[in-house]
């Protein structure tokens, strides 16, 4: 009887030390303790979802790029079912230059300057800065010189034109328009032209109110 | 004649139940241990085709997790495009050999082999939009990704982790400035349970519990 013990915590110790405690780290795939083989079920179907592979098509992939023209059947800010406000999906005017101001159909208003913020904040600022000058965190690792937004030639840049440069890139940027939705565009172009407005700020600019917080009178 | 049996195999019965009574624990400990994702899925960290570490971009240059996972609170998880790592890479490290994949697939078009860390079952519907659009943090379930070097799951990812946190939401939730800071504290752990229960009833958030709520 002693022998089967031993031989039973010698099977247990040897299982321990082949399997090894939780949270090691390994580089195989994991080991399915309910394999499909053993018991089919719906654990891995064949479907297609985002950013699988699909030998199917040729270039390998599920998702697939919509066909040229496509537009989507309700997109921006205001439900627009076709991109015809040239304003707002483009930054263009009637007259084919660059639009100046906002299209109308945005209100330009706190919210969108926060959302502004928060758009510049993951998207710009690790290349333009926080404050918009062009000192990005990128800057101590290489990235060549990105242009500063208090430089006259972009303080009196058309709206319209800073909101393309968003969607289509500009010299060494590249486009932004694939993570950015029009409406947000237009939040950050918001936002770009505060950071503008405050750069130049005097302290005849601050609300009476807040007057007291300042360091310098 | 001897006797057949000799007098301790009287005992033998008992001592055979007590031994199978120790094997039936032995087995119980080593499946509820070994035979969970606990043991099987957390500490996966698959070999990835270019050696991009989070460590650096996310927890050195304090890059925001949605630069590159722009869609996660839209339209769900997606990997990044090449595009998005040649913003920077067209002009930092443009020869490095880690980074000649990335060139590639930004030149052909042809996606990059990310291996697939975080695999839920097909019958899992779980949707990343809603979940830190109202104050689920990255980190309560990819872990302190902003500190790894090689992508490693941290959490088991089961039917029972989802649950806990299904039934009892107020323990996890952050602000929502704090949801991809994966090093903010809990809105509990800030400033109490009593504030995230409050959250919780201003935000009206009710995870769901039925099966339908994830299995279609």
């Amino acid at each position: 009887m002693r022998t089967i013990y031993l031989i039973t915590a010698f099977v247990a110790v040897l299982t321990v030390s082949l399997l090894g405690l939780r949270g090691r780290r390994f580089v195989q795939p994991p080991v399915d303790v309910f394999p499909e083989w053993a018991f089919p079920g719906m654990k891995y179907q064949p479907k297609l979802t985002q950013q699988t592979a699909s030998p199917f098509f040729a270039d390998g992939r599920s998702d697939r790029a919509p066909p040229p023209g496509t537009v989507p059947a309700s997109y921006g800010p205001a439900g627009q079912a076709l991109r015809n406000d040239g304003f707002l999906y483009a930054g263009k005017a009637p007259d084919g230059s660059w639009a100046r101001g906002f299209p109308r159909a945005l209100k330009v208003d706190m919210a969108l300057l926060e959302r502004g913020r928060d758009r510049f904040t993951i998207y710009c600022a690790p290349c333009h800065g926080a404050l918009g000058d062009g000192n990005g965190v990128m800057r101590a690792y290489g990235m060549g010189a990105t242009a500063s937004y208090h430089d006259e030639r972009l303080r009196k840049m058309a709206e319209g034109e800073i909101f393309n440069t968003i969607t289509s890139g500009k010299g060494q940027m590249n486009p932004y328009g694939d993570k950015l939705a029009p409406a947000d565009r237009w939040a950050v172009v918001a936002y770009v032209r505060a950071l503008q407005r405050a750069r130049t700020g005097v302290v005849g600019d601050v609300p009476d109110h807040h007057k007291g917080e300042l360091e310098v009178q | 004649m001897p006797a057949l049996f000799q007098k301790s195999a009287n005992r033998l019965p008992l001592q055979l139940i007590l031994y199978l009574c120790v094997v039936a624990c032995v087995a119980t400990a080593g499946v509820t241990y070994y035979m969970t994702p606990k043991y099987t899925r957390v500490g996966y960290a698959p070999i990835q085709p270019v050696p991009y570490s989070h460590a650096k971009h996310v927890g050195e240059l304090g890059l925001d997790c949605r630069y590159c996972h722009s869609t996660i609170d839209t339209a769900g998880a997606a990997v990044p495009t090449a595009q998005t790592c040649m913003n920077c890479h067209s002009q930092i490290r443009t020869a490095s050999p880690a980074l000649a994949s990335v060139r590639a697939s930004f030149e052909t078009g042809r996606p990059i082999p990310w291996v697939h860390v975080h695999v839920m079952p097909s019958f899992v519907y779980f949707d990343h939009s809603v979940h830190v659009n109202r104050g689920v943090g990255c980190v309560e379930c990819h872990g302190k990704v902003n500190e790894m070097d090689v992508v490693t799951q941290r959490k088991p990812m089961s039917m029972g982790f989802c649950l806990d946190c299904h039934r009892a939401p107020a323990e996890r939730m952050r602000e929502r400035k704090d949801v991809f800071n994966l090093d903010s504290p809990t809105i509990a752990e800030a400033k109490g349970i009593l504030v995230a229960r409050e959250f919780i009833r201003e935000w009206k958030i009710s995870p769901p519990q039925s099966c339908s709520g994830c299995h279609r």
